[in-house]
């Protein structure tokens, strides 16, 4: 689960990271009074929404009045803003975050994230933070520095203290990076995050460690024991279909093809995807029904994909272990029917009572196309998208 | 042979008197040699009871020295799960085969950490688990699916390691053992202890290995394949289509910094003399090429 930029912050100053003053803001009105609540003659007005390379996207601007605080928040409030992350349909912003100004110095970058290899958590942080972090990445590996983080000590002072003096934070601010470099390891540690990502992480001229930017990811399995991080999900923030997804226990992200797909596990949903694009197509979704299906959850699961305009075609690939083929058959009849079904469906179906299964289909009356493997599976769906 | 398991396995299933542990304990005690095999069950609170005329105790240290089992499979819910592992290893069980899909990263860290120095093996968790065809299944995969050969399997999926076992199936190709590692980021055996394993085992004369998008566990595997392996490897990747930062219902499919991907895992597979296939169609065909 993600949450703003605004909120990591939150969670952040609690464990002693420091962060510039600011009020998330809902309104333009709210904006201009949060302005003048905080003071100062220079503010920053940041939209709020869960993709970085905001900048890049003319979301964050400098206010130097408070007219000017005005003048941002209403262009910014209400606008689509694209960027890197976004994809091109971008996202509506609806919250933002009126800071004051500061003084910046230099930029670096410090995240924290759960190294696979290591099985460990590990504190990556560069001296070249800021927009570009990735480029840094790609061409200077050497420029970021990693320390991995032992379970039952956590991040030590030593630990923290090396790494500010490798990405060359003088020796007068350590214990202001010791300070933040732990801060948010507890914070990491304490909320099950799976990301916690500082940047810029910027030195003031007037001699202080800052947090510039936050951003906070959490694995959501985790979530049950964190009722407050929970509360924080803005569903505004998420794909609808992927919402409603979620409700029947399907896992769907939408794509941008035209091959709707409907499979039992991650691996084999992901694998279908591939050989729809070999056979010459696009996927318009992964969608995952689990282990469990049910008639209902593929009836479910039927709806979401037909919801999606681009669908031309669309092909179930099940390979029944615990789910048993003839379940399956039941509910795609079932939903064929329900939903009234207006573009091709191909059908493979493999594994347990698979010969029951495809007879339902086939005494169903429905137009199903029935396939015999997956590669059949998929040249016939993508031969009957062509044809629509 | 086999590896990791065979129908002298003894097994204990910890969290039986759930719905999923019974189910699949039913499954797994009626396939082949599975009535020896599972010789007890452990929910706390339950000791003394029976599942199925198998006894349950309280603790795994219990199971064990009234058994002799040397393994054990979960199914206990994913906020005990990782409790459920500790106790495992804690108990000086040899293998830990944990199917539970969902348990928190940070107790896995925690539970992993914990495991340094022991000697206990741990498969997954949200895994399948491993089957040694015709002798015994400890998961949740369709034991019917499969029958005994020469050809070992490594998988991080489930239902995408069926898709290659019945592929084999179709080429009339057995197997020796198949190993799902599951998809989570920390996790017990990589492809690479699996590989090592069945480079080791006599039974086996081929290796399968799917993988999925995310981590460098496949990229690593590979390298060791080139410089040790004594048999030929075929491979797929799962997410070549899968959009970068999406995260595509595993835990461990997760594509970052532009490493992890689909086609660099398949690259450096290819170089490490991997017989790969972007065709998911096509791994039967390809395992029995390799075999002629």
């Amino acid at each position: 689960m993600k949450i703003h930029e605004y909120q990591a912050k939150e969670i952040l100053r609690r464990v002693g990271v420091e962060t510039p003053r600011g009020i998330p803001s809902f309104s333009v009105e709210e904006a201009v009074e949060a302005g003048r609540t905080l003071g100062g003659s220079v503010w920053v007005v940041k939209a709020q929404i869960h993709a970085g390379g905001r900048g890049k996207g003319g979301g964050v601007t400098l206010a130097r009045t408070i007219d000017e605080i005005r003048e941002h928040a209403s262009h910014i409030l209400g606008m689509r803003l694209v960027t890197p992350q976004t994809g091109p349909g971008g996202r509506i912003v609806k919250r933002l975050l009126i800071e004051q100004g500061a003084n910046i110095r230099s930029e670096l970058y410090a995240a924290m994230l759960v190294d696979r290899a290591s099985q460990r958590v590990v504190l990556m942080a560069s001296s070249a933070g800021g927009m570009n972090i990735e480029e840094v990445a790609a061409n200077t590996p050497d420029r970021i520095h990693r320390t991995y983080i032992d379970p039952m000590t956590g991040l030590t002072n030593e630990q923290a203290a090396e790494m500010a003096r490798k990405i060359g934070i003088p020796e007068a601010l350590a214990k202001q990076a010791v300070v933040l470099f732990r801060g948010m390891y507890s914070a990491f540690d304490e909320t099950d995050a799976s990301l916690v990502e500082i940047n810029p992480l910027v030195l003031t001229t007037d001699g202080r460690v800052v947090a510039l930017d936050a951003k906070m990811n959490f694995d959501d399995n985790a979530l049950f024991r964190h009722p407050d991080i929970a509360a924080m999900r803005d569903i505004d923030e998420e794909d609808e279909a992927e919402i409603e997804a979620s409700k029947f226990g399907l896992s769907y992200i939408s794509l941008d093809g035209d091959i709707g797909c409907l499979v039992n596990g991650a691996g084999l949903a992901m694998a279908t995807m591939d050989i729809i694009k070999l056979y010459g197509a696009s996927p318009a979704n992964f969608l995952d029904v689990g282990g469990g299906a049910n008639a209902e959850k593929v009836t479910e699961a039927f709806k979401l994909m037909l919801k999606n305009p681009n669908v031309k075609a669309i092909l179930i690939n099940i390979f029944g272990g615990i789910m048993k083929c003839d379940v399956i058959a039941q509910g795609v009849v079932e939903a064929a029917r329900q939903v009234k079904l207006s573009v091709p469906l191909v059908v493979r179906l493999e594994g347990t009572n698979v010969d029951l299964g495809k007879k339902m289909l086939s005494e169903s009356g429905l137009p199903i196309i029935s396939a015999a493997n997956m590669a059949d599976a998929a040249q016939e769906v993508v031969a009957a998208a062509k044809r629509q | 042979m086999s590896i990791l398991i065979n129908k002298n396995t003894r097994v204990i299933t910890q969290g039986i008197t759930g719905k999923t542990g019974q189910f699949h304990t039913h499954a797994c005690a009626t396939y082949a040699g599975g009535r020896d095999c599972f010789v007890a069950g452990v929910t706390p609170g339950k000791g003394g009871q029976s599942f199925e005329s198998i006894p349950i105790f309280d603790t795994v240290t219990e199971a064990k020295a009234a058994t002799g089992a040397t393994a054990s499979v979960i199914y206990v819910p994913p906020p005990y799960a990782a409790a459920a592992i500790d106790e495992a290893v804690e108990a000086g069980l040899d293998l830990v085969i944990c199917i539970t899909e969902g348990i928190p990263v940070r107790d896995m860290i925690r539970t992993r950490y914990k495991m340094q120095g022991r000697h206990t093996r741990l498969v997954g968790p949200n895994c399948p688990g491993v089957i040694t065809p015709d002798e015994i299944k400890i998961g949740i995969m369709p034991g019917h699916i499969h029958k005994k050969g020469a050809v070992g399997v490594v998988s991080r999926s489930g239902t995408l390691t069926y898709e290659a076992v019945g592929q084999l199936m179709e080429q009339k190709l057995g197997q020796s053992s198949c190993v799902g590692i599951g998809g989570d980021p920390v996790n017990g055996l990589k492809h690479l202890d699996v590989m090592k394993m069945f480079n080791d085992d006599p039974q086996t004369e081929a290796v399968v290995m799917v993988g999925e998008i995310g981590g460098s566990d496949e990229e690593e595997c590979a390298w060791w394949v080139k410089a040790n392996m004594r048999k030929p490897v075929v491979g797929f990747i799962a997410g070549v289509t899968a959009p970068p930062g999406k995260r595509m219902g595993h835990a461990g499919a997760i594509i970052s910094g532009g490493t992890g991907s689909a086609a660099e895992k398949l690259a450096v597979m290819e170089e490490c003399g991997i017989k790969i296939t972007r065709n998911p169609a096509q791994i039967g065909e390809l395992a029995r090429a390799v075999l002629k």
